[in-house]
């Protein structure tokens, strides 16, 4: 049976190695200040700085007109080159897109006999190739809609399309960028931390010293998990408000006191899942690289970094077992879109699952392999 | 006593003479002011305990340590130049402290003789004979097949022995060679030197040891102290001179004044009288196998209150594992253990009340004092709070840790240390001490000052001590002493006793004598764990080269002085082919590491934007609103929910993220519509993710416009705007925009990066924390041939993920090659070429393999997935950015994989990719071959 006394006891022994451990400061210091603002303001817009190429065969004021329509910071300066290099440069992958304008386009326009303008991208670049093909598709018309409005008048579309965005309305990355972020690194140094405080303890020989006083598994995993637990949620509250609100301006919508009530749930599964993670390495380095491959797939296919919908179907009922998930999903719902617990209650059952089911597995691994490690 | 002055050299030429020597790392002192001239054609001991200074001063000696201050001449030479380091490394032959530091564990006795064989020199045939011939001699012949991680630790020194000589120094330095190996094994071992010795009377022996017994044997003495020297000369001048019987007691006398002052001598108050019923330990049979090695093999014990008892034997003869049975720690597979009459049991936690442990090392927490370690323990043995305090108070003051309270354990001196360690055992007052090599390392004084402390709790507060100790003149002060040697105890008795019954004068003899008895009898039963020492073979008649008539000295082996030597390459790179093979932990990632990486990044940074989920509020319902809406669901991007009833479930269902896109088409919407406008439909897109609802707003946008030319188009109106001109938009490589095409073939190369340099960066790392880089400094071997021969299976290796990653991206991904598959082959070599390199070069500047990881994540993944043009093109980056995108080879060979993979093309379209990545490979080599070290600095 558990003793509160020594879970907090030894709670507090962790607190104090941690606090003597420069490295480990430095890590957490920088996840939750430099690591969050570097992807907040490297979070590159979609159409920013696309190179384009632009034919022209045409050498009209229409055409001219199109080419000036190209500016920073979307678009860097068209290069203007000739149909036969079309071929190299979107092969050497110099341009995104190149836009070919026929021959006589102008006075066809006018003649209103529909010409066709060409337009080449390079669909390897996904990120920038549909969005960036739709954009100019969309500034080329309205062009040649104000062109040849000088010359005659045009009927106005009869159904206008008013599209709004909500919780983001300019689609800034940064706010994005900030706040998965966030809980990504609650994630990683969650498992970090524990993991590496019970694989020191390990190193130094002392998980012995713990084994031979009147102390049982239990409550030395449940101090890790307590004192870890306590310092990742300290420095992502610390985060958020300063950091995210204060230094980079981005809003949170939310309660920030519901956001972290799912991060304790999420941290209780993340921490079990490091403990488990130091009884299967042998050392440090070997926790190190199973950190890697486990961290990657929890962090990328939790859908903080690309929407889930679009992963494929077993994919995304396996990831369903992820405490990482249920956090993304608890994370946006608060953060961006101000849900509130009526909203999230579901993911906030899923992660207590999870956490209790990880803390077991956990518990019970810990306790048979406990003897190994001395 | 004062610094004697260097003796007059007993023979003309010194093999080694240091001047006003000094080293210091950071800001601890190792070594000041040595001036010092050692003797050739002799065997040199330099004695005292740990951390005074002997490891670093042979390290100086024999080149594997920068000099700092001073100068150093080994053999004739100024050890500060590398020329002359390179030239006399083949007379030197060096042999670290630690059983086994500079093998590799993994390998066989042979693959770690023929890798120091190679690194030498000579011819297969030359190899083949000496090790035959050392092997012989050593008896290890038997053996030539068995990992080194598994053999004894008598062995391990023999292995050690072995490749120190198999290039026939002139000067053999040995750092502590006996130090954990059982008495008689420490016999052999300098009856074989003296073999070697007189075979090869040149060869002069340097010895560092903290056992002042074995010192006696040694031709002349420098005895050292907190990185000074305290007196040089024979072993029997300094007898005399102290007129000590031991050296041990000479060593003491020749400490400063203020050092010696505190040292009292042990005297042992005879045990009273005991009650042969209060037995405080019992072991019965007691057995732990792990696999098929028997650790501890069918030892009984019984062990009464008061006493103290005291366990000898080797390092790994099962002492420790003993004692972890008897604590709980380790659950026996055989027999049974009691404490105090109840059986042993992990889950009892009121025996442990009772019992205070000592493990084997320092294992307090180096991060709390002094006193947060006791006041900690206390809490956990659950002493009453009010007594916490004076208890801890109390324990301060016996083991004299006054004015220490607040300091780290780490500020501590060694014995102060232990006995804070002691200290700690001690706080809950336990009836039973369970003692693991409490003194080792330890120097005389402090040593004795921990047995004042141990003999005070057995005496006066009747703890029962049970001990484990390596050294003569303490088991000497035990009530008994156990005997342990290859897992079984050999005898228990009185020490007295033990000496009169087996008519010696000293208990080690005694210990001798029953060894050579256990291995005569072992010998004769084969197929045990630890396998015994042969006695050696007689010495073959060697060949005339192997022993020159002339001096060695004067003959040195002089290999022609070669830059780069293939030879010792293709040695290193067969040394670590061998332990890559072996190492499951890093076999593992290589392989199957890249194939799960490349499953999980190739769908996560998916960016294909499908599934998109929207409803309706239709406000209209006609058949031209329900058309509007039908145009979105029978896209393969969106999906249709359940039609939004107002505003409220609009909000709370937006919220909570079901929806990506809300419609909402205005009462009157088809009426307006027919009268030509103007009517607005409203759109609200989730912006939560920049990302996605960009690619939303671009698919309504074109579906409207579709659903405005259809209807256009279904009216017979013309004049649109839409009509004046048409864009045709060609998606080239990848017509339908799917992501896996496009992420596939960026992938490849940010694992052909991450993975082999990881994966090269810690095998140099590695060598560095177990210590065999040691090979490095002192064998010829360059820094280039080390590099590059370490370099070359994990090129292989990476050509093989390679192979893996393009096999799984055709099958599994359904992405086909349809350019040039040479080409693309050919960009991968020269990349992993780089990116091994990469490794290589981070693992120059770091010290632990975790830091090494941190490193090479850091470097590798940020500039592949952010610089490379992994997701946004080199030509969209600016500043910073753009200059490293250009530079970087992942971001030329990302080029050529999509130019292969996804763009049909071949090597007349991508050789200007290639040069950039070709002349990346001679850079970052360079450069690692530069910052890499060939002394420890």
């Amino acid at each position: 049976m558990p003793r509160a006394a020594h879970i907090y006891r030894l709670g507090v022994k962790e607190l104090w190695s941690l606090a003597r451990d420069p490295a480990m400061l430095a890590l957490i210091a920088y996840t939750f200040t430099g690591a969050i603002y570097i992807s907040a303001t490297a979070m590159p817009e979609t159409l920013h700085h696309a190179p384009i190429a632009i034919v022209d065969e045409d050498l009209s004021p229409l055409s001219a007109r199109l080419t000036r329509a190209f500016f920073l910071p979307r678009f860097n300066e068209p290069a203007m080159i000739q149909v036969s290099d079309v071929d190299a440069g979107m092969d050497h992958g110099t341009y995104t897109f190149a836009l070919d304008i026929p021959p006589d386009f102008q006075r066809d326009v006018l003649a209103g006999r529909t010409p066709a303008l060409q337009l080449s991208v390079d669909a390897t670049r996904m990120s920038q190739a549909f969005t960036g093909s739709g954009y100019i598709r969309m500034m080329v018309s309205t062009e040649i809609d104000d062109f040849v409005r000088r010359h005659r008048s045009l009927d106005p579309a009869p159904v206008e399309l008013a599209l709004r965005t909500r919780f983001n309305p300019n689609l800034e990355h940064s706010w994005f960028g900030a706040l998965m972020e966030v809980l990504n690194n609650v994630t990683m140094l969650s498992i970090v931390l524990t993991g590496a405080a019970l694989i020191r303890e390990r190193e130094h020989g002392t998980i012995e010293h713990l084994l031979v006083m009147p102390v049982t598994p239990a409550e030395i995993m449940l101090a890790k998990v307590w004192s870890m637990g306590l310092v990742v949620l300290a420095a992502a509250a610390f985060a958020l408000v300063v950091v995210v609100q204060g230094v980079l301006h981005v809003p949170i919508e939310g309660s920030l006191l519901l956001f972290l009530t799912g991060a304790v749930l999420h941290v209780f599964a993340t921490t079990s899942l490091g403990i488990f993670m130091a009884t299967v390495a042998r050392s440090m380095p070997q926790f190190g690289m199973l950190a890697v491959l486990i961290l990657l797939p929890l962090q990328l296919l939790s859908g903080n970094a690309t929407p889930r919908e679009s992963m494929p179907g077993f994919l995304q009922t396996l990831m369903e077992a992820s405490p990482t998930t249920h956090f993304v999903l608890v994370g946006q719902a608060i953060l961006f879109r101000g849900a509130g617990l009526s909203v999230v209650w579901p993911s906030f059952l899923a992660l207590a699952a999870i956490g209790t089911v990880l803390f077991a597995i956990s518990l019970n691994r810990f306790r048979k392999t406990i003897n190994q490690m001395s | 006593m004062t610094l004697s002055p260097p003796a007059p050299p007993p023979r003309p030429a010194p093999v080694a003479r240091l001047a006003d020597v000094g080293l210091r790392y950071r800001r601890k002192v190792a070594l000041e002011d040595i001036t010092l001239d050692l003797p050739s054609d002799c065997v040199v001991g330099l004695i005292g305990p740990d951390g005074v200074g002997k490891s670093s001063l042979l390290a100086l000696l024999a080149g594997a340590r920068a000099v700092q201050k001073g100068s150093v001449q080994t053999l004739g030479g100024d050890m500060a130049q590398a020329r002359h380091r390179q030239l006399v490394c083949h007379r030197i032959a060096n042999m670290p402290q630690g059983l086994g530091r500079n093998l590799y564990a993994t390998l066989s006795v042979e693959e770690n003789l023929q890798f120091v064989a190679r690194s030498f020199g000579h011819n297969a045939a030359e190899h083949r004979r000496r090790i035959d011939r050392l092997s012989q001699r050593t008896g290890l012949f038997p053996f030539l097949s068995r990992p080194a991680g598994k053999l004894s630790g008598g062995m391990k020194q023999k292995l050690g022995l072995c490749c120190a000589l198999i290039h026939d120094p002139d000067l053999l330095i040995l750092d502590e060679p006996t130090t954990g190996v059982d008495p008689l094994a420490r016999v052999q071992f300098w009856e074989l030197i003296g073999e070697i010795r007189t075979e090869r009377p040149g060869m002069s022996v340097i010895v560092a040891t903290a056992t002042l017994e074995e010192a006696l044997r040694f031709d002349w003495l420098v005895a050292m102290d907190a990185g000074r020297v305290l007196a040089t000369g024979t072993p029997r001048a300094l007898l005399e001179q102290h007129d000590s019987p031991s050296l041990e007691e000479a060593f003491v006398a020749l400490l400063p004044e203020a050092r010696r002052r505190e040292h009292r001598a042990v005297s042992l108050a005879p045990a009273p009288p005991r009650d042969e019923k209060a037995v405080a330990i019992e072991a019965t049979e007691l057995t732990m196998r792990f696999g098929d090695f028997v650790a501890v093999d069918h030892v009984s014990f019984r062990i009464l209150r008061g006493e103290i008892f005291g366990f000898i034997g080797s390092n790994g003869c099962g002492k420790s594992t003993t004692m972890k049975m008897l604590t709980g720690l380790l659950p026996p597979s055989g027999g049974h253990a009691s404490l105090f009459g109840t059986p042993v049991n992990a889950a009892d936690l009121a025996t442990r009340r009772r019992v205070g442990y000592m493990s084997q090392g320092f294992s307090l927490y180096s991060e709390l004092t002094v006193r947060q370690n006791l006041v900690l323990h206390a809490h956990l043995f659950q002493v009453p709070k009010a007594d916490i305090p004076a208890r801890v108070d109390a324990l301060i003051q016996r083991f004299g840790l006054e004015g220490r309270s607040a300091a780290l354990p780490d500020t501590l001196p060694l014995g102060m240390r232990q006995r804070l360690s002691l200290a700690v055992a001690t706080v809950h007052q336990p009836e039973l001490l369970i003692l693991d090599e409490p003194t080792s390392g330890v120097d005389p004084i402090a040593r004795d000052s921990l047995w004042h402390l141990m003999i005070d709790l057995a005496r006066q507060d009747q703890v029962t001590i049970f001990i484990s100790t390596h050294f003569m003149n303490e088991a000497e002060r035990c009530d008994r002493v156990a005997l342990m040697h290859s897992g079984r105890v050999l005898v228990t008795q009185v020490p007295a006793e033990l000496k009169r019954r087996r008519h010696v004068a000293t208990l080690e003899d005694a210990f001798i004598g029953y060894l050579r008895e256990a291995d005569g009898a072992v010998a004769s039963t084969p197929a045990k764990g630890s396998v015994p020492d042969p006695a050696p073979v007689p010495l073959p008649t060697s060949a005339p080269q192997s022993t020159p008539p002339t001096r060695a000295r004067t003959a040195p082996i002089r290999p022609p002085r070669v830059r780069f030597s293939p030879a010792r390459a293709w040695s290193c790179c067969l040394r670590e082919t061998l332990e890559l093979r072996r190492d499951p932990v890093r076999g593992t990632l290589a392989l199957l590491g890249t194939a799960l990486l490349m499953l999980v990044v190739g769908y996560g940074i998916s960016l294909d934007v499908e599934n998109l989920t929207f409803a309706v509020l239709d406000r209209d319902e006609t058949q031209l609103s329900r058309n509007y809406a039908l145009n979105l669901s029978g896209s393969r991007y969106f999906v249709e929910r359940p039609a939004i009833e107002d505003d409220a479930s609009m909000d709370r269902r937006m919220r909570s993220g079901e929806l990506a896109l809300a419609l909402e088409i205005p009462e009157g919407f088809a009426r307006d519509a027919g009268r030509g406008g103007p009517v607005a439909i409203g759109a609200w897109v989730d912006g939560s993710m920049p990302r996605r609802a960009e690619t939303v707003r671009a698919y309504v946008q074109g579906m409207h416009e579709g659903w405005l030319l259809e209807q256009a188009q279904h009216r017979q109106s013309s004049g649109r705007a839409t009509g004046l001109a048409r864009i045709e938009t060609r998606f080239r490589y990848n017509p339908d925009v799917r992501s896996l095409p496009a992420m596939v073939p960026a992938v490849i190369p940010m694992l052909l990066l991450m993975i082999p340099a990881m994966l090269a960066a810690l095998s140099v790392v590695r060598e560095k924390e177990l210590g065999s880089i040691i090979n490095l400094y002192v064998t010829p071997v360059t820094r280039a041939e080390f590099l590059l021969g370490k370099q070359l299976p994990y090129i292989v290796l990476a050509m093989l993920n390679f192979a893996l990653m393009t096999l799984l991206s055709i099958t599994w991904f359904g992405v086909p090659v349809k350019g040039s598959l040479p080409t693309l082959t050919l960009g991968a070599l020269l990349f992993v070429m780089f990116s091994t390199g990469y490794g290589l070069l981070a693992s120059t500047f770091t010290r632990s393999q975790i830091a090494a990881l941190f490193v090479t994540l850091l470097g590798t993944m940020i500039p592949a997935v952010q610089f490379a043009g992994m997701l946004n093109p080199v030509s969209s980056l600016e500043g910073a950015a753009a200059w490293i995108g250009r530079v970087y080879p992942a971001s030329h060979f990302l080029t050529i994989s999509r130019g292969v993979f996804s763009k049909a093309l071949g090597w007349s379209q991508l050789a200007s990719s290639f040069w950039p990545l070709a002349l990346s490979v001679p850079v970052i080599l360079t450069l690692s071959i530069i910052l890499l070290r060939k002394q420890e600095s």
